[in-house]
Order: structure tokens, then C-alpha cells, then sequence
């Protein structure tokens, strides 16, 4: 009994402990960014009147839709040839780097340390370097968003692999299967599906970074954005505004509906 | 109705070998070691001599290592040292495009069936003759029409040729196996390894499945060595009992010989929890 | 039965083949998508305008400006010290927004998860969200620039609201797992509304928020060094804006990326650590 009261005490200090420090990190963090917690509430409910008021597209900005619409339609064809291609890439290095279809094990921690390397270095650095040498150009973005997405999908799609198929490829190899009938009539008949459900993923996903990017290098919807940010012209920003969430939510309508479907 | 299936006259082309002759030494296995990392030796001093024909249980506490023995006879695992002889090659030495030619010669059946569960009954069963074909003609599965009808007498000796065009993910647990069976049979092996082939079925379809192996020892003329975790089941179907415990052989004999001392031998502390069942 | 259905043949055969398989929707929409994706990749591209650019020259400039950032990497316009300070700047950044996300995503996840709440509630927490995660990032943090100024304030608003889609879902996914019977048992004896999130929800679910968290956590780092260089939030991201943009000095940009790689780096790895140690043990 003594023992029990002990451990739910242990607890008690614990959780407080844990709290306590939480609080003194918040304290700090704050601090350091001038972030203050009164002012940033009281700033919400100012933004969505602010919202209400000025970023719904009156018939001035809707002069502008068909420019709107054609920076639109090059940041989804970006969003998607990124993906894909990127995905194409991803698989092979999947494959060797996942342990259930690894050729060997420096390749397969090669092609791991390389999609980490991927993910992890910012889109916006990615952007920042590549625009200086291809410019105020869909290649920076594509560029860009490709190096990104690459070194997601990898480790989605070894993620994949390693649960999906596992167990076949073990049979597949015991029944005297080469490497490549084991890939081909094991691994991808099985992960295939969630691949494209990742790619699917990483498409809405890029339809977002590509704003950003756009933005930051001057191509596409998020080029735009800041152009009329920055004229103050903010009817225009909310018809861009609106314009992406409309993609988005199609995008995402239509992948529930595909994994509904192939899943 | 099972046993009005294993009384039907068996399809010629199912039949691999025509003269059942139990004797033929097929698989000598000698001093086998295993060990991981220089760690306890999974497997320890193993000798063993399989007959064509004969249908052998090895049991044993889970931890005996029952699944590494299975697989170093076909090397999905490595075994560190000792000598394999299956169908008079020795394994332990083969090189990839030779240990693929005599893996296809051993059939494997898994706890979990193992099966491409996205595909189809039929193409799972295509998937054993693999071994057999071109690295092209596996990836665009074409089969030649003998092959195509060799899976469907197989599928239909185990009562699932109507369920050819179902998705394994749509099959119950003792169907699955009898595919994961049917595929490990399209082989045309001579051993075929069971590692817990029952051990996620319900007892009715553990009947099933366990009859179908014992049929395919004794009229297909194929060793059947089965990895089981219940002994009353061992005893019942096995020609041969071989009893592991902490990867020594502690048991190899005919089943009516394992006595209750031999029993504890095997299962060591966990005898009690066997008699308590 | 078995041996009277072997009779009858369901074999399909097609040109005198034994046909292997049947027409399975799901497999049609498989490859009616990757068709499309392939189709799609193949065609779009000439559709774009790529006004004058000699890829080539491009490609050579761009090399040669990796090999300046990653092969010979140093600091100029920044020191050292202030470097690491900045760091610390953008991990503060992912930090309170992760924070204050979690804390408004709890009690949105309650309202949405499944097993606790009435479905309409639910339905409306999610439409809510999904029309959040909509909007990029950068967006919010500029709109809420507008009333707020440029600054760690509207970034911080702007990371919270894509935290708080991201995080209400997870915890809410994680709460709708727990087994209805430890539930519904502690109903039966009567037990508060606030009981049965305290001494059931919580326990079982703490694990896997501390993990899904940490990994939001491991996100907005990423996202807070895209505002800092997109929506001036400060921080490492503001100092690679300024090292690439206005300084073009790319070998300070390739150290900076190095400390912002390295530190996604420990971060990815204490994630996965937490994940296999809280949710692995579990299962």
C-alpha cells in the first residue's frame, strides 16, 4: 500500500516538475521573441473583423481573376510535377534504403542519410539559392519544391514498404524469386496505394509551399500575393486568398475520395 | 467432407513423384550453429537426416529456436557454421543464382500466410513458380498454360478453386493458408517447411490445414517438416517427433516413444502451464 | 460441397488463356491515376511560360553556387554567437506556437473526437480546420501582420492556427482508439463528464500526444524558418533571407543552412526516439 502512495506521489512531483519547466521555458521563449501573450489575443478577434471587412473581393478585384487564375493553374501544374517526379525518384531510393528491399547496407544507409539531408535543409533555403542563379522562374519553384518533397516521400514510401509487404517479400524470396519479381509482383502491388495516397498528400501540401516560395522568389500565386500586399489592394488578396483554399479543399476532396476508392 | 477430398484419385499433374519411396535421404543437416552477434548460439550442435516422404514435427518452447532452424534450411537466415545438404547440394556455400534454383525446390508456409494481399488467389499461387522463370517473365506474370493449370489442380485438390479470383484480403485465416499451402505446392518441392502454420487458426480450421499437409506427405511423396507449438497435434500427424530446447535437439524419435520425462525435457519450467491446459 | 463446387468451373478464359485475374475497381483507379499523374507530368510542363532563361547556364551558375554553400561554408555578416542566438530565436518561435496549439487543440479534440461528443459538433470542429490547413501559412501570418504588425506575434498567430488543424486531428484520431468499454464503465458508475477525460482519456492517450506534439514541435521549426525569411518573424530564417537576398553571400547561406540542418537533424532524431520509446513499448 505504502509502495502505491509512493508511485502516485513520484507522479505528483514529477508532473509538477514537468510543469514547472514548461512554464519557465514559456517564460523564457517569450522573452526572447517579445512575444506577448495579452497582445496577441487581443489581436484575433481585431484580425477577423478586420477580415469580415476588407478581404471579401468586391467587383474591382474580380478584374483581376483571370490573371489570378493563370498564376493559379501554373502554382497546381508546379505542385504536381514536383510530386510526381519527385516520387519517382523517392521509390528507387526507397527501395534501396528499406530494409526489407535493401540490396545491401551502406546503400541502404546511404540513400536514408541523403533523404534526411533533403528533408531537413528549408524550402527557403532551397529557394533563396536557386533563384539567384535561374531567376523570377517556375524552374526555381519546381526546383525547390522537388528537393523538398523528394526527401518526404522517401521516408514515407520506406514507411511503406516496410509495412506493407514484409511478410510477402520473406515468402516471395523463399519460393526462389529474383530481386525484381519480388519488387514487382510483391512490394508494389501492395504499396502502391498508400504511395499514391502520399502522393496525393504531398500534392495539397505543395499547393501551400508553393505559395510560400512563390513569395520568396517571385513565381506564381505567391508572387502575386505579395504584389497586391503590398499595393494594399487587400480585396485582391482575398480573392487569391479564397482562390488557394478553393484548390486545396478540391485537392483534398479528391484524394479521400481515391483512397476511399483504392485503399 | 474432408476425408471425401482426401479419398478423390489425385490430378497427374499435381503428382510429382510417381514411386513414393520412403528412405531417400533429402535433407542432412550436421553440426549446425547459429548465434547472433556473438551472443548465446540460437542453434546449437543440430544433426539431422529428413526421408522422403516422412512427415516430422520439431516442438519446443517459443524462444527454442524452431523458426531460425527452419530458415536456415533454406537461408533465409545465414546459419554461422555446420553443413546443409538438401537434395545432395550443399546449401550453406551456394551463391545467389544457385540458392534461388534450390530454394525453389523447398516450399515455405508461414504463421501469417504471408500472401500478396492485394492480389488475386491465382496470382498468389503463380507467385511459387518465380523460381522457375525468367526475371521478365515474372514481372509481367506470364505464366505458360501448364503452369496456370498445375495452380488450378493444386487450388482445387485444396478446395479453393472457386475462390481463384478472390483477393487474399478478402479470405478467412484457414483459407489463407491453404493458398499460402497451394503456392508453397505449385513449386513441385520436395520438402516443404511449416513454420506454425496453425498458430493463428481456430481449431476447426487447424483440422483442415493439418490434414491437407499430412495428405501431401503421403500421397505427393513430399517431406513435410512442420514447426508446431501444440504437442497433442505433433503426436497425432507426425511420422517423426523432434523435441528443441534452447537450440539443442533434445528429442528425435517416433512419437509413441515421447514420454512424459521426454515432454519435460523439451518445455522445460514451462510444463506446468502445459499441464494446467 | 467443396468437392461438388470444383466441378463446376468458374475459371475465366480469354483468346484460349487462362485468364489470372478479374477486373477489381479498386486496381482500375490505381492505374487510371497513375496514368493521369504520368500523362499529366509529361504534358502540363509546355503549357507553362518560362520566359527567357538558358536552362544550362542555369544549371552550371546553380552548381557552382552548391558547391560555394556546401562546400566552403562561413560566416561573415554574422558571428558565430549571434548565429546560435538566432537559432534559439526560431526554436522559441516553433515553440510557443507548438504550445498554444496543443493547449487550444486539447479541448477542440474533446469537442471532436467521436467517442466523447455528439457527431455534429465534430463535423463542424473539422470543416473549421480543414478550412485552416487551406490557407498556407505565410497567408495567415501576413493577414494577421496587417492588425498586428509584422513580427513574432502574427507569426506565432499564423503557425498556431496550422498547429492547432494539425494537432486537433491527432489527438482526436488518438482519443476515438480508446476502447469504448473503459468508457462506458465508468459512466455505469456515474462518474463526471471531467472524470472520465481525467482518469481515462488522459492516461491512455498521454503517450501518443507527447509524441504526435513533439513532432508538430519537429514541423514548426521548419515553418518558423520560412517566416522568418517570407514574413520577417526574425530569427535564422530572417538571417538566411538577408545572407541570400541582400548580401548574395553564399557561403555564409551554405553555414547557415549547416545549423539549420543539423539542428532539424537532432530533432527528427529525439522525435523518432520518442515515438519508439512511448507508442513502441505500448504495443
Amino acid at each position: 500500500m505504502d509502495d502505491r502512495l509512493d508511485i502516485i506521489k513520484k507522479k505528483k512531483i514529477q508532473m509538477t516538475v514537468v510543469l514547472l519547466i514548461m512554464l519557465l521555458i514559456t517564460m523564457g521563449t517569450s522573452r526572447l521573441t517579445e512575444f506577448n501573450f495579452i497582445e496577441g489575443f487581443q489581436s484575433i478577434p481585431g484580425t477577423i473583423g478586420w477580415m469580415a471587412a476588407n478581404l471579401i473581393p468586391g467587383a474591382e478585384a474580380m478584374e483581376n481573376f483571370s490573371k489570378v487564375l493563370s498564376k493559379l493553374w501554373e502554382t497546381i501544374v508546379l505542385s504536381i510535377i514536383s510530386t510526381t517526379t519527385a516520387g519517382l525518384f523517392a521509390l528507387f531510393f526507397a527501395l534501396f534504403g528499406s530494409k526489407t528491399t535493401k540490396v545491401n547496407g551502406p546503400l541502404a544507409a546511404f540513400s536514408r542519410l541523403i533523404a534526411s539531408v533533403f528533408r531537413n535543409i528549408p524550402v527557403v533555403a532551397w529557394a533563396l539559392v536557386l533563384v539567384i542563379s535561374f531567376g523570377h522562374n517556375v524552374v526555381t519553384g519546381y526546383f525547390a519544391l522537388f528537393f523538398t518533397t523528394f526527401g518526404f516521400l522517401v521516408r514515407a514510401f520506406i514507411e511503406t514498404i516496410d509495412e506493407a509487404s514484409m511478410e510477402s517479400v520473406e515468402a516471395l524470396n523463399a519460393t526462389g524469386a529474383t530481386y525484381f519479381q519480388m519488387v514487382f509482383r510483391g512490394v508494389l502491388p501492395e504499396s502502391l496505394p498508400q504511395m499514391v495516397s502520399w502522393l496525393f498528400f504531398m500534392i495539397d501540401t505543395n499547393i501551400r509551399s508553393a505559395t510560400l516560395v512563390g513569395l520568396l522568389t517571385g513565381t506564381g500565386i505567391g508572387y502575386l500575393f505579395d504584389l497586391y500586399y503590398k499595393r494594399l489592394d487587400y480585396e485582391t488578396v482575398g480573392l487569391i486568398t479564397i482562390c488557394i483554399i478553393v484548390v486545396v479543399i478540391v485537392i483534398e476532396f479528391i484524394s479521400n475520395k481515391v483512397r476511399r476508392l483504392i485503399l | 467432407m474432408q476425408q471425401v477430398l482426401n479419398k478423390e484419385p489425385i490430378n497427374s499433374s499435381v503428382e510429382i513423384s510417381k514411386k513414393v519411396q520412403k528412405g531417400e535421404v533429402i535433407l542432412k543437416v550436421q553440426d549446425l550453429y547459429k548465434s547472433y552477434n556473438r551472443g548465446t548460439p540460437v542453434l546449437q550442435d543440430i544433426q539431422m537426416e529428413l526421408k522422403q516422404g516422412e512427415f516430422i514435427s520439431i516442438i519446443g518452447p517459443s524462444g527454442a529456436g524452431k523458426s531460425t532452424f527452419l530458415r536456415c534450411i533454406n537461408r533465409m537466415i545465414d546459419p554461422t557454421s555446420g553443413s546443409i545438404v538438401f537434395d545432395n547440394t550443399e546449401m550453406t556455400s551456394l551463391k545467389k543464382a544457385d540458392l534461388r534454383k534450390q530454394r525453389s525446390k523447398i516450399g515455405m508456409v508461414f504463421q501469417h500466410y504471408n500472401l500478396v494481399s492485394r492480389l488475386s488467389v491465382f496470382e498468389n499461387v503463380l507467385h511459387g513458380r518465380f523460381g522457375y522463370k525468367s526475371t521478365l517473365q515474372g514481372v509481367f506474370s506470364l505464366f505458360s498454360e501448364e503452369e496456370k493449370e498445375l495452380a488450378l489442380s493444386i487450388l482445387d485438390k485444396l478446395g479453393m478453386k472457386e475462390f481463384a479470383y478472390k483477393r487474399c484480403d478478402q479470405l478467412s485465416g484457414g483459407q489463407k493458408q491453404r493458398v499460402g499451402i497451394a503456392r508453397a505446392l505449385v513449386q513441385q518441392p520436395k520438402l516443404l517447411l511449416c513454420d506454425e502454420p496453425i498458430a493463428s487458426l481456430d481449431p476447426n480450421a487447424s483440422k483442415i490445414i493439418m490434414d491437407h499437409l499430412k495428405d501431401i506427405s503421403e500421397t505427393m511423396g513430399i517431406t513435410v517438416l512442420v514447426n508446431l507449438h501444440q504437442v497433442d497435434v505433433a503426436l497425432k500427424y507426425s511420422d517423426r517427433v523432434i523435441g528443441l530446447n534452447k537450440g539443442r535437439i533434445v528429442y528425435d524419435g517416433v512419437p509413441e516413444k515421447l514420454s512424459n520425462s521426454a515432454i519435460r525435457d523439451i518445455y522445460g519450467s514451462e510444463i506446468e502451464d502445459l499441464i494446467l491446459e | 460441397m467443396q468437392a461438388t463446387s470444383s466441378m463446376q468451373s468458374n475459371i475465366k478464359i480469354r483468346n484460349g488463356k487462362i485468364q489470372i485475374k478479374t477486373f477489381n475497381r479498386s486496381n482500375f483507379v490505381l492505374h487510371f491515376i497513375l496514368s493521369f499523374l504520368v500523362l499529366f507530368t509529361i504534358v502540363a510542363p509546355f503549357f507553362l511560360e518560362y520566359g527567357a532563361i538558358d536552362i544550362q547556364t542555369a544549371i552550371f551558375y546553380t552548381l557552382d553556387n552548391l558547391k560555394m554553400m556546401f562546400l566552403q561554408p562561413a560566416l561573415s555578416q554574422v558571428t558565430l554567437t549571434a548565429a546560435l542566438y538566432q537559432i534559439l530565436i526560431t526554436l522559441a518561435l516553433a515553440f510557443l506556437s507548438t504550445l498554444i496549439g496543443a493547449v487550444i487543440s486539447f479541448f477542440l479534440a474533446i469537442l471532436s473526437a467521436k467517442n466523447l461528443m455528439p457527431s455534429y459538433i465534430s463535423n463542424v470542429i473539422i470543416a473549421f480546420n480543414s478550412f485552416i490547413r487551406a490557407v498556407p501559412t505565410v497567408l495567415w501570418v501576413l493577414i494577421f501582420a496587417i492588425v498586428a504588425g509584422l513580427g513574432s506575434v502574427a507569426a506565432i498567430l499564423g503557425m498556431t492556427l496550422h498547429t492547432i488543424a494539425y494537432l486537433t486531428k491527432a489527438y482526436a484520431e488518438s482519443f476515438e482508439e480508446i476502447d469504448n468499454g473503459m468508457i462506458e464503465a465508468l459512466r455505469a458508475t456515474g462518474a463526471k463528464w471531467w472524470h472520465i477525460i481525467i482518469h481515462v482519456v488522459l492516461p491512455q492517450t498521454s503517450s501518443y500526444m507527447v509524441s504526435w506534439t513533439f513532432l508538430r514541435f519537429e514541423t514548426n521549426y521548419g515553418v518558423a524558418i520560412a517566416m522568418g525569411a517570407a514574413a520577417a518573424a526574425g530569427g535564422i530564417g530572417f538571417e538566411l533571407f538577408m545572407a541570400s537576398s541582400f548580401y548574395y553571400d553564399l557561403h555564409e547561406v551554405g553555414m547557415i543552412t549547416y545549423f539549420a540542418l543539423i539542428i532539424a537533424l537532432i530533432l527528427e532524431f529525439i522525435s523518432i526516439r520518442i515515438k519508439n520509446k512511448l507508442i513502441g513499448s505500448k504495443s
